[in-house]
């Protein structure tokens, strides 16, 4: 279609009687960078493509210098909804330049009305930006000042496309050539069909999108760029060009804000393609069905401080019919995480998976499988990817105690104890973990191991051996992982209160003696009485952070401490018997 | 103190219908001032309003003062102090849950009572309450069967962490689930210490030097002075669940005799109270 000059190419996918949603992609890229989130929403949505003017097969305008200013960017985005949806608003996603562009459509006054909501992500209002440049420039506390020379230091190509001829030349030479490998090694954006042959192209002109905008618009950015449709903004953590403080205080701007924030680089529409896709979809979902009786709603988004994070995700517990398990899954669930609980016990399982959905889970399954069974645990994943999706977090937890000299300890009871404790987690990680593998698409695994992993014990033999090697699997497989982005943590949780001690095995001792032990170290875990929400607590930062290892209790971070300082500590303290 | 409540064996004793009536006013209080909880009132008007409402009907001691606990306070999160449990100027809001707890002295007797609601839909709050139920119904079978109080207690202990709860009692002075009341002499002057009555603590210390050379306590808790027998009297019991900042609770009279019937054993001082006509309701919805 032809529009002030230029000709756009656009492109329609799914049902044109759907709402229709607006993929405006970034620089230097075409319409292509969205091709495996568009075909994703193309399933629920009418979804419209078109190649930003200058880029891809759109053609560009003459003379280059003053026509891609964002005034005639939003005369291309106008021009281009009232032909794919004439009387319905819009929901727009933008990437990169085209969340600049996105911004400044939801911000004037002229498309009011004509979009139902805005999904930004990593690329701020210039407007905005401008302000915040401002804002800390004027009361410039050490903080501020640091924050301006973070993204300062990370804008630094901004610098180099203002260059005249010097970035065409580039672009069109050596770099040109070289972008998808730079792409492919530092961005971790999978190789294939992307990016396209018009890349010189896209990006010698795509240039004076900065030369037109950045420096007119920073200097004197407007004072009324309130967004006027829902804006959900979706921030890469480990983008390089921009900073996440650039957000800070965005609520301003933007008052009926959704935040989510995803652990990748830059080209997220390339990186993590489900992920967004499911996010864009339950946004617009929100949005449209708000849409018919007055104005649009806010979803009903989690009140957790973790729900940006871990929202709509699929996390996958084991052991999770009680204890730390139990706490995690709803430590979960209130970050709105979709919860496969899963447990020996079914009933404990699924009361688990209930109690999730009451508190914020908009899905939850109890599961009853044995983690010590391959063949289960098998069968379990494949059901689980064919029904639910594939694990987004996966906690490796389920794990039983034995207490007992080791002389008095039986291979049978050895065998019990490595098979849940060990095998558990090597099922989950080998299975689970390859299919987050395979999708390529991140994820993550934690590992409950135990203080006792780093302190060595009399009376815990064959339950140390165990959490020692879980504690080493992590960190093996954390070093493998790291390249598909998917981080391993183990947790070494010290004296805990929860139901472990009332089901432990004390070896060498008879059914009379056992049950006065397991009461007796019951009480003594109930009196030192350290909660497991707070474990969960520490298993949800550590997926956060991406830890590789953490001691939750003082007494755990001792050992730790201990175990490197002063290991001949540790070896006296494990000489002595517990008062049982 | 009079000490009789230690031969009860008949269910309707003068004396029983003394605890029933006062127990049944702090209940209609209860439900009277729940009625008129709005967005926007806070704990301590809640609490005044228990205070007038028991005044205005003839209450003048307590065993201790009306407490009102709203939102994640009713699950005591972050409680540290005992004075933490005094109410603050936290306001309701749509959604939230609530807990009124009162124990007035009314013509001599004592009841202490707590009522657990929530200002519009909760379904959490719903499922808490509703698995409460399986807590009155285990704590009169073990008490009939003459359990340790001790063993009840971590019965009760583990029966809401299979449910998911945590135990919040816990975090009452000496972490009880119960404790004994009694008669309470009327005095003119009553004077409260941290916003118990005088009277009626002097009944409970005293009870407790008893007990302390007889083997038990007034007080219901985890430890070892409570590892005794069920003693005759009425108890005060109030499980408490709590669960990620939503709380609930049901407080109200045990009876514990030493008959050696069972049925007349223990039983409820009241069947007809709101939260079992609750559960019973849910029943017939059901």
């Amino acid at each position: 279609m032809s529009t002030g000059g230029v000709e756009l190419c656009v492109a329609e996918l799914g049902d044109a009687g759907r709402p229709t949603v607006v993929l405006v992609h970034g620089y230097p890229d075409s319409k292509e960078v969205w091709s495996d989130v568009a075909v994703r929403l193309a399933e629920h949505w009418h979804v419209v493509l078109y190649d930003v003017r200058g880029h891809g097969r759109s053609t560009a305008p003459k003379p280059l210098r003053g026509g891609f200013t964002l005034e005639k960017l939003t005369d291309d985005f106008l021009a281009v909804i009232d032909t794919v949806s004439p009387d319905r608003p819009v929901h727009v996603v933008g990437h990169d330049w085209g969340s600049v562009q996105a911004w400044e459509f939801v911000t004037v006054g002229r498309t009011e009305g004509r979009i139902a909501s805005f999904t930004s992500m990593s690329g701020p209002s210039l407007d905005h930006f401008g302000h915040w440049i401002k804002r800390r420039m004027t009361r410039p506390t050490p903080r501020k000042v640091g924050q301006l020379l973070g993204q300062g230091a990370k804008s630094w190509y901004v610098y180099m496309l203002h260059t005249p001829v010097l970035p065409e030349l580039a672009w069109r030479g050596p770099l040109g050539k070289r972008w998808p490998g730079i792409l492919e090694r530092l961005e971790k954006v999978p190789a294939g069909d992307y990016p396209t042959a018009s890349l010189p192209d896209d990006a010698a002109h795509g240039a004076w999108l900065y030369r037109d905008n950045v420096r007119a618009r920073l200097s004197r950015p407007r004072p009324d760029a309130y967004a006027h449709a829902p804006v959900q903004l979706i921030t890469p953590t480990g983008d390089s060009f921009l900073s996440e403080r650039l957000y800070d205080g965005l609520e301003d701007w933007a008052p009926r804000l959704v935040r989510r924030s995803i652990p990748a680089k830059h080209w997220v529409p390339r990186t993590r393609p489900d992920q967004l896709a499911s996010w864009i979809d339950e946004f617009v979902t929100a949005n449209e069905s708000g849409g018919r009786d007055g104005g649009p709603v806010q979803q009903s988004v989690a009140q957790s401080p973790y729900a940006q994070r871990f929202g709509g995700q699929l996390v996958l517990v084991t052991g999770a019919a009680s204890g730390i398990g139990r706490a995690t899954a709803f430590a979960f669930a209130e970050a709105g995480a979709r919860i496969v609980a899963v447990d020996r016990d079914a009933e404990g399982a699924a009361r688990t998976a209930e109690m999730a959905r009451l508190i914020g889970a908009p899905a939850a399954w109890g599961e009853a499988v044995d983690v010590s069974d391959e063949a289960a645990m098998e069968k379990l994943a494949a059901r689980v990817a064919a029904e639910y999706g594939i694990v987004d977090v996966l906690v490796n937890n389920a794990g039983i105690g034995l207490s007992g000299s080791f002389l008095e300890t039986t291979s049978e009871e050895w065998k019990k104890v490595l098979d849940v404790n060990l095998w558990g987690v090597i099922h989950g990680c080998r299975i689970f973990g390859k299919q987050m593998a395979d999708r390529g698409q991140g994820g993550h695994i934690v590992n409950t191991a135990s203080a006792a992993a780093f302190q060595p014990s009399r009376v815990l033999p064959a339950y140390s051996t165990s959490k020692a090697a879980v504690l080493m699997l992590s960190e093996c497989l954390r070093a493998e992982l790291a390249e598909k982005s998917i981080g391993v943590s183990a947790i070494c949780p010290g004296i805990v209160n929860t139901n472990i001690t009332a089901t432990a095995r004390f070896a060498g001792a008879d059914a009379a003696e056992e049950e006065r032990l397991r009461k007796r170290s019951s009480r003594l875990y109930g009196r030192r009485n350290y909660p497991p929400e707070k474990v969960a607590e520490a298993i949800l930062r550590a997926v956060v952070r991406n830890q590789a290892v953490v001691p939750v209790t003082p007494e755990a971070r001792g050992a730790r401490l201990l175990s490197r300082l002063s290991p001949g500590a540790l070896r006296s303290v494990a000489r002595l018997k517990p008062p049982l | 103190m009079t000490g009789s409540t230690m031969a009860v064996q008949d269910t309707n004793t003068p004396e029983l219908r003394g605890f029933r009536e006062v127990q049944r006013l702090a209940y209609a209080c209860a439900e009277a001032v729940a009625g008129q909880l709005r967005s926007g009132v806070t704990e301590r008007e809640a609490a005044r309003m228990q205070r007038v409402w028991l005044r205005e009907r003839g209450v003048r001691d307590w065993f201790h003062l009306p407490f009102a606990w709203f939102g994640d306070r009713t699950a005591f999160a972050g409680f540290k102090v005992p004075l933490q449990f005094f109410p603050t100027d936290r306001k309701l809001e749509p959604g939230m849950p609530f807990i009124l707890d009162m124990a007035p002295v009314y013509k001599g007797f004592t009841a202490d009572v707590g009522y657990a609601g929530c200002l519009g839909l909760n379904p959490l709050h719903d499922r808490l309450l509703a698995d409460l139920e399986a807590h009155r119904e285990l704590i009169l079978r073990e008490v009939r069967e003459r359990r340790s109080l001790r063993e009840i207690y971590e019965d009760v202990e583990r029966l809401m962490t299979a449910q998911g709860y945590a135990n919040r009692h816990r975090a009452y002075p000496f972490g009880v689930i119960a404790h004994k009341v009694d008669r309470v002499a009327e005095r003119r002057w009553s004077p409260r210490v941290f916003g118990f009555g005088t009277q009626a603590l002097k009944g409970l210390v005293s009870d407790a030097l008893h007990g302390h050379r007889d083997g038990w306590s007034p007080l219901w808790s985890p430890y070892r002075f409570s590892d005794h027998p069920p003693q005759p009297g009425l108890w005060a019991v109030e499980p408490h669940l709590g669960f990620r900042g939503t709380g609930a609770k049901f407080e109200e009279i045990l009876v514990v005799t030493d008959s050696k019937d069972p049925e007349q054993s223990a039983f409820w001082l009241d069947d007809d109270l709101p939260h079992v006509r609750r559960w019973a309701e849910e029943k017939v919805a059901a």
